[in-house]
């Protein structure tokens, strides 16, 4: 039953996520804290701040290690399953059929006719992540980090990914200032109250 | 090769993609684009708008389906594998280490720093979908799709789904 439990928990909180997996993020909280009781609202707290802190997907992790916890290994693979699965074989078939139609004229209309709103929501996480940078680091670090980030990604074509890698290295070993701590406890504060 | 090559440019967009599976995005068209030039951009565009319509993690659909592409449902199989495994991985195995140091400025700063980054490649990303749109369309429709989409989407909070079923329709009609 809990292998089914969890199966379920997984797939409408999956199947019903709309908008990427941060959006299933209330949906999971609804199955595991209110349906389900696996946890509390406070280890479900703990949960998502380690899989925030963590690099990767948010929704396969909370769906991996919740599984993990409640069922051991085959409970991590069910919830992972059940979170990735069903809209994975959905996007295949609707794809791989679309593809057939690729050059009806009305099929390439639609295809310019998506750009410009994936071009907003592009835009609009643009923002969300400049927004939440500001609150972490401030106007000004956060409009120099950007000028160079454009300068280093844009004109000179450095990987993005040495870049991350270097930034992450002098966040856990460069030198730590008053202020990040402060910061540190003020965030902490919010969180916890 | 290509299996190596699906696990790679997986692997790097997820154990960089700090803030969630969005923020890989622009980090999996930099691969699978740029460097492997498995998709062209209108393609990549295609693809990530139905990833958008469809519910569920958009990370594991895009690593899904372009691995399907590449190499059937076996690299299909790799791409979610290397998008999902390390991190996941990571979260149960380092569980108590991580979490013994969860509250430390320096492990909080790890995502606070790479914040900029990930807004300056979603920028660059949005910058191109718009100026390829003002290529193939035009202004004009460009700014109506545009604004009618930010409006219906941001003010009106109506489904993304919708909104993207719209400009298909849209397509379909006038820009065929």
């Amino acid at each position: 039953m809990t292998y089914l439990n969890l199966f379920l928990a997984f797939f409408r909180s999956g199947m019903l996520g709309y908008g990427g997996g941060p959006s299933s993020i209330p949906l999971v909280h609804k199955e595991v804290v209110g349906k389900y009781k696996w946890m509390n609202d406070e280890e479900f707290g703990d949960v998502l701040a380690l899989g925030n802190t963590l690099p990767g997907p948010i929704a396969t992790k909370m769906a991996g290690y919740i599984g993990y916890r409640v069922a051991g290994i085959t409970g991590l693979f069910v919830s992972l399953l059940a979170t990735i699965l069903p809209t994975i074989i959905l996007m295949i078939l609707l794809l791989t059929s679309l593809r057939e139609f690729k050059d009806q004229p009305w099929v390439q209309g639609m295809t310019k006719g998506v750009i410009p709103v994936v071009a907003v929501m592009l835009a609009v996480l643009t923002w969300q992540f400049f927004d939440s940078s500001k609150k972490g680091l401030g106007l000004k670090l956060s409009l120099f980090h950007i000028f160079a980030g454009v300068i280093l990604l844009q004109f000179l074509g450095v990987h993005p990914g040495i870049i991350i890698g270097a930034l992450l290295a002098y966040a856990l070993f460069g030198p730590l200032k008053g202020t990040d701590k402060k910061k540190a406890s003020v965030r902490e504060g919010e969180e916890t109250g | 090769m290509t299996f190596w090559h699906i696990f790679l440019a997986f692997f790097l967009p997820g154990i960089l993609g700090y803030g969630g599976g969005p923020a890989s995005i622009p980090l999996i068209e930099n691969e699978v684009v740029d460097r492997y030039e498995w998709l062209s951009v209108n393609e990549f565009t295609e693809v990530l708008a139905l990833g958008n319509a469809l519910p569920g993690p958009i990370a594991t659909k895009m690593a899904g389906y372009i691995g399907y592409q590449e190499g059937g449902w076996f690299g299909a199989f790799v791409g979610v594998f290397a998008t999902v495994a390390p991190s996941l991985l990571l979260m149960v195995a380092f569980l108590g280490l991580v979490y013994k140091f969860k509250d430390s400025p320096r492990v909080k700063n790890m995502s606070t720093y790479v914040k900029p980054t990930i807004a300056v490649l979603l920028g660059i990303m949005a910058y191109q979908f718009f100026a390829e749109s003002y290529i193939s369309v035009g202004w004009m429709h460009t700014l109506f799709l545009a604004a009618a989409s930010f409006l219906l989407m941001e003010k009106v909070k109506v489904s993304p789904v919708f909104v993207i079923i719209g400009s298909l329709g849209y397509g379909a009609v006038f820009l065929a």
